[in-house]
């Protein structure tokens, strides 16, 4: 066929610009597990996510002003007065729970499937390092309204830092840049907001995904699909991620949005919880409202924190419930890396867990009573004790044998004996029993019989489906 | 031209020689980067000291003010609080304020130059909320052991009302108390201390 003008400007980028190859590379010819289900659907709602809180973060930084005197104002400006305002910022605000929903379920199935397990410790660790510059987002974000417990909650979590020794005060006074979070507290913490958190972000993403392809997913049988190959060389468990899963990803978006759009025009407040009631009053430095939680996604967190009763070693402790999640992938000494194949103990342990991990969440929306503290206590043992004691009890468990692969693999004897049994129907396929009629002798001798002859249809039929299946294999 | 080959340690040399000289700016412009978001100018100086009225306060009423953007309390203590002060001492952390922060006029028991009038800076000394002043006796939140005091609602801190930290609670030291010294019997500044006056 004689190139087009079309196709030649579609070369000339091509050669300088390899388009196709990357979209290959991740999408078309990227081979991925054929038995994932719907707890795959939560890391490209992540990045829908990130997509969503960056378009409509740019469209908010439009109208809204980082200054200690007009920031709370600009906020009410967005809402009333801008033209679909309030749809942004209300996608923007749910955006940041939504984030924070889908990623805990990501990392939950990371945790259930054994995800983090050799050789993906690497995709774990970006991962974490994600979660963390999210946390550090959203809380950078929740300063900006500037109402009252985007002023307490900031000024809590910058006196986290005031704790370590010897340089915390001086720390703490550089993050906030003022003697109290103060209008250049503000002003930088928009900056860290737009700009440079973001920016991590995305580049962690990028890690994230390159590492992924790098080894190939995981997935909910946590067999390893590379090790049992067809002929052509793809995974016989695996299929192109292009159709496949972005079709697949596609419901998972629809049914997603269909929850998202319902918290956008129904309930943006989620009771309290996605915007706390105590923000829409203005940042009052000189009086802290009557009970200040952190929003939901921090709770669990928060809860440990208050759970001590010392200073430095809550925080300590704090931080540790996070750090202690990166050393995942050496802490659980399994080899089997799905639920479905693990023992009993490691599911009766990550039950507790996310029991204490709910607990803890909900507790740290509740004002502090000695019963809360005590519960905070025992499920911050819990919490700690997943982890720590992991080494141990992974090492007892009683595992189930895993197949080597979904699909059963044929060997070549196999296939020949298969062959055996299918060859008389072939050959009844192509060909067809026909009356012989014999010319020579007499008409009174004049005999029929049948006699198999070659059946052009038949062949037709054969050729036509070993070609389609041919094609289906090179697909 | 030499043909005796390529002499790597003289790379060698200048690849490091390179590294550190690299390093070394690096650091340089590292400095007003970092620096520059410490407080300005602006910020250090606008730590004027307050005045504060006082010859209009009913006993057991609380004003705040603000000093260096802070909360600054100023309490006027009932005789009644002053005795309940003296019988707390077992359930305190810092009873005599040893290990806390205030000018040596207020290092006390009671921690105020003159002991009716509590001067304190608003701010829990867990991570800095401003804690709630509730001087009532047992109340249904706090529970039988309450004597009155300051109740921080962020994390739970207990103080009592010369804002001594209680045992068992998050909150490590007592509350910070201010600089401030009376001008007359019914004028305080806050942030200008009664020893360096006196000196």
């Amino acid at each position: 066929m004689k190139p087009t003008r079309i196709t030649e400007c579609g070369n000339w980028v091509l050669e300088r610009f390899p388009v196709t190859k990357f979209w290959n590379e991740h999408m078309a010819h990227y081979y991925a597990p054929k038995n994932f289900n719907f707890w795959y659907f939560f890391g490209s709602l992540a990045l829908l996510v990130l997509v969503n809180q960056i378009i409509t973060g740019i469209l908010l930084t439009m109208n809204y002003k980082p200054d200690a005197k007009l920031a709370f104002d600009s906020i009410e400006y967005i809402m009333r007065d801008v033209p679909w305002g309030w749809l942004v910022r209300y996608m923007h605000s749910t955006g940041a729970s939504a984030f924070f929903i889908v990623i805990y379920l990501h990392m939950f199935r990371g945790i259930m499937y054994g995800s983090f397990k050799h050789p993906r410790e690497l995709i774990w660790i970006f991962g974490m390092l994600l979660f963390v510059a999210l946390m550090a987002e959203a809380f950078m974000g929740y300063l900006l309204p500037w109402g009252q417990m985007s002023y307490w909650g900031a000024q809590v979590i910058i006196s986290l830092f005031s704790a370590i020794p010897v340089i915390g005060d001086d720390l703490s006074l550089w993050i906030r840049g003022d003697y109290v979070i103060a209008d250049a507290t503000l002003n930088r913490f928009f900056a860290f907001h737009v700009i440079a958190v973001p920016l991590v972000l995305v580049m962690l993403v990028f890690m994230h995904i390159v590492a992924l392809h790098e080894v190939g997913s995981n997935n909910p049988d946590g067999i390893e699909i590379k090790e049992s190959k067809d002929p052509w060389g793809h995974p016989v468990d695996g299929i192109p991620f292009h159709p496949y899963y972005t079709v697949k990803d596609i419901v998972g978006v629809a049914v997603f949005l269909l929850f998202f759009a319902t918290v956008i025009f129904y309930m943006p407040e989620m009771g309290g919880y996605f915007l706390e009631h105590a923000n829409f009053i203005p940042a009052d430095p000189m009086k802290t409202p009557e009970h200040i939680a952190p929003v939901w996604y921090f709770t669990p967190f928060y809860s440990i924190l208050r759970a001590i009763p010392d200073k430095f070693a809550g925080v300590i402790a704090m931080g540790s419930s996070i750090v202690v999640l990166f050393l995942l992938p050496w802490l659980d000494r399994c080899k089997v890396k799905s639920i479905r194949y693990r023992g009993g103990i490691f599911k009766k342990a990550l039950f507790l867990f996310v029991i204490s991990f709910l607990a803890l969440g909900y507790l740290g929306t509740q004002p502090v009573t000695p019963v809360a503290t005590t519960l905070a206590r025992l499920f911050t043992t819990i919490y700690f004790g997943f982890f720590l004691l992991m080494p141990i009890y992974t090492r007892w468990e009683k595992t189930k044998p895993v197949p080597r692969s979904l699909t059963k693999v044929h060997s070549l004897e196999e296939q020949l004996h298969t062959l055996e049994e299918q060859l008389p129907a072939l050959i009844q396929e192509i060909t067809e029993l026909k009356p012989v009629v014999t010319e020579i002798g007499h008409p009174a001798f004049k005999s029929s019989f049948f006699s198999r002859r070659p059946n052009p249809e038949g062949m037709l039929n054969v050729i036509s489906r070993l070609a389609k299946k041919a094609k289906g294999s090179l697909d | 031209m030499n043909n005796k080959g390529v002499d790597k340690s003289k790379r060698q040399f200048l690849t490091s020689a390179l590294t550190v000289v690299g390093a070394v700016g690096t650091g340089y412009l590292a400095v007003p980067f970092l620096a520059q978001m410490q407080p300005s100018v602006k910020a250090m100086a606008a730590g004027a000291p307050v005045e504060v009225d006082i010859s209009k306060m009913e006993t057991g009423q609380l004003i705040r003010v603000a000093w260096r953007g802070k909360p600054v309390w100023v309490l006027n203590r009932t005789p009644d609080v002053l005795a309940t002060l003296k019988t707390l001492d077992n359930e305190l952390r810092d009873p005599l304020s040893n290990e806390s922060d205030q000018p040596p006029s207020s290092k006390n028991p009671v921690r105020s130059i003159k002991p009716e009038i509590f001067v304190a800076v608003g701010l829990c000394t867990h991570l800095g909320c401003s804690p709630t002043f509730r001087p009532e006796i047992a109340p249904n939140d706090l529970g039988d052991k309450w004597k009155g005091g300051f109740f921080c609602p962020c994390h739970g801190s207990w103080f009592d009302l010369a804002g001594r930290v209680y045992r068992g609670v998050p909150a490590p030291t007592n509350l910070v108390i201010p600089p401030y010294r009376y001008v007359s019997d019914t004028l305080i500044i806050i942030g200008e201390s009664a020893e360096e006056k006196a000196a």
